[in-house]
């Protein structure tokens, strides 16, 4: 239990799955212009990446293990990522018109997220226990969150300010990234995970 | 659309990487050592290559609505295959690469590619674009990879070629490095060689 806890601190901060593994760049940098829209992906990310991670490590321990099909866990795991993302889908579209209305049009895009298909591998490759794979899953997903939103909300800020021409969009988000990291490395003394 | 312009066009202005801002998920985490750099381009190559023609192929055969699904399968099959093959031959490098090979499946530069070119295009005009838009990604990895290796260890391929007085950058070899030495990147190449375009920043289709 204690540590599952470990797990979940060090995914939010120390091993932030954006700012120390790279993952969910795309949308990071694609979305990440108002605050509003970001606060939307993120809980969306949250909320499949859990539920993702649980699910595909009781599809792997208990179905591609025993069966010595170790190897087709990209298929697998990518097909119940994207299964799971259609099914919310439907489920908010009838069930909430506000909550579709913010997280829909997300969705989508999280099939694709490579965060979500990263937490999974790397939950394989750390052969994580049930509560582990469910905490690195959560504290993952808060972190990208909370990765985001900073981003945003410093984006909002800077829009207004001159840059250099070739540094506009991707270039500035890159460097705000990188002090970002800088920062979050600052952690580092606190825990590690490998 | 000529092979050659195809070709032409991934290579430069249409660069996925620093035109298009995609695919660089897996991009900075394999780049602060360029003998893993060049292994996983080699596999990115053969996936979006083989991928692409293979979804060409059976562009008429794929229902509009599940074509994304189909994409991702046809995607995943071709990783395994470059799993396998990295397992079997460099166990090393398969190691420390670790999640990053299949994570191939997401990067968005493969899916993209399927979706904009192979879906409408010939299965011949998809290897050429498969092939080239790959190469375009790699040569921008490999030039990010070279300085990161140089400046954050002091060696290129391994060998080392900068003297005892060298200090390494420790940065370089750590995330913010990664994230900076990209930056500086796009800064160089849009200033400089894409000056004369049209702006095209943030019309990324970004995932």
């Amino acid at each position: 239990m204690g540590h599952a806890f470990a797990v979940f601190f060090a995914a939010v901060f120390t091993n932030n799955i954006l700012l120390t593994n790279y993952l969910g760049m795309c949308s990071f940098l694609g979305v990440s212009r108002e605050v509003k829209t970001s606060m939307g992906l993120g809980a969306a990310v949250v909320v499949v990446m859990t539920a993702t991670s649980v699910l595909n490590w009781l599809v792997y321990s208990f179905v591609l293990a025993p069966l010595g099909l170790e190897y087709l866990r990209f298929i697998v795991f990518i097909v119940v990522i994207a299964a799971f993302v259609q099914i919310v889908e439907m489920v908010i579209e009838r069930v909430s018109d506000t909550l579709y209305a913010a997280l829909g049009i997300f969705l989508p895009l999280i099939t694709v997220n490579c965060a979500i298909l990263g937490v999974s591998l790397f939950m394989v490759i750390r052969s994580y226990t049930f509560l582990e794979s469910l905490a690195y899953g959560a504290g993952s997903g808060v972190g990208w969150a909370v990765a985001i939103l900073a981003m945003a909300g410093i984006r909002q800020r800077i829009g207004g300010s001159r840059v250099p021409k070739g540094m506009e969009g991707a270039g500035l988000a890159l460097v705000i990234a990188g002090i970002m990291a800088l920062a979050f490395m600052g952690f580092n003394g606190m825990m590690r995970l490998n | 659309m000529k092979t050659g312009k195809i070709v032409l066009r991934n290579l430069g202005r249409d660069n996925p990487v620093f035109a298009q801002i995609l695919g660089i998920c897996s991009t900075l985490a394999v780049t602060n050592v360029l003998k893993n750099t060049a292994v996983m381009c080699l596999g990115l190559i053969f996936t979006l290559a083989l991928s692409n023609v293979t979804v060409s192929a059976m562009r008429r055969l794929i229902p509009g609505r599940v074509r994304m699904m189909v994409e991702v399968l046809v995607i995943a099959s071709y990783v395994i295959v470059v799993d396998i093959a990295l397992r079997a031959f460099v166990p090393d490098i398969a190691r420390q690469l670790g999640p990053y090979v299949g994570l191939i499946i997401t990067n968005c530069i493969v899916m993209g590619r399927a979706e904009a070119f192979a879906l409408t295009n010939p299965p011949g005009a998809a290897l050429a674009d498969g092939v080239s838009s790959g190469v375009g990604y790699s040569y921008v990895l490999l030039v990010i990879a070279f300085f990161r290796e140089l400046l954050g260890s002091g060696t290129i391929w391994g060998v080392r070629v900068l003297g005892d007085g060298w200090v390494n950058w420790s940065i370089m070899v750590t995330a913010p490095g990664a994230f900076f030495m990209l930056a500086v990147f796009i800064w160089i190449v849009k200033g400089v060689w894409l000056d004369s375009a049209p702006a095209d920043a943030g019309k990324a289709g970004a995932r």
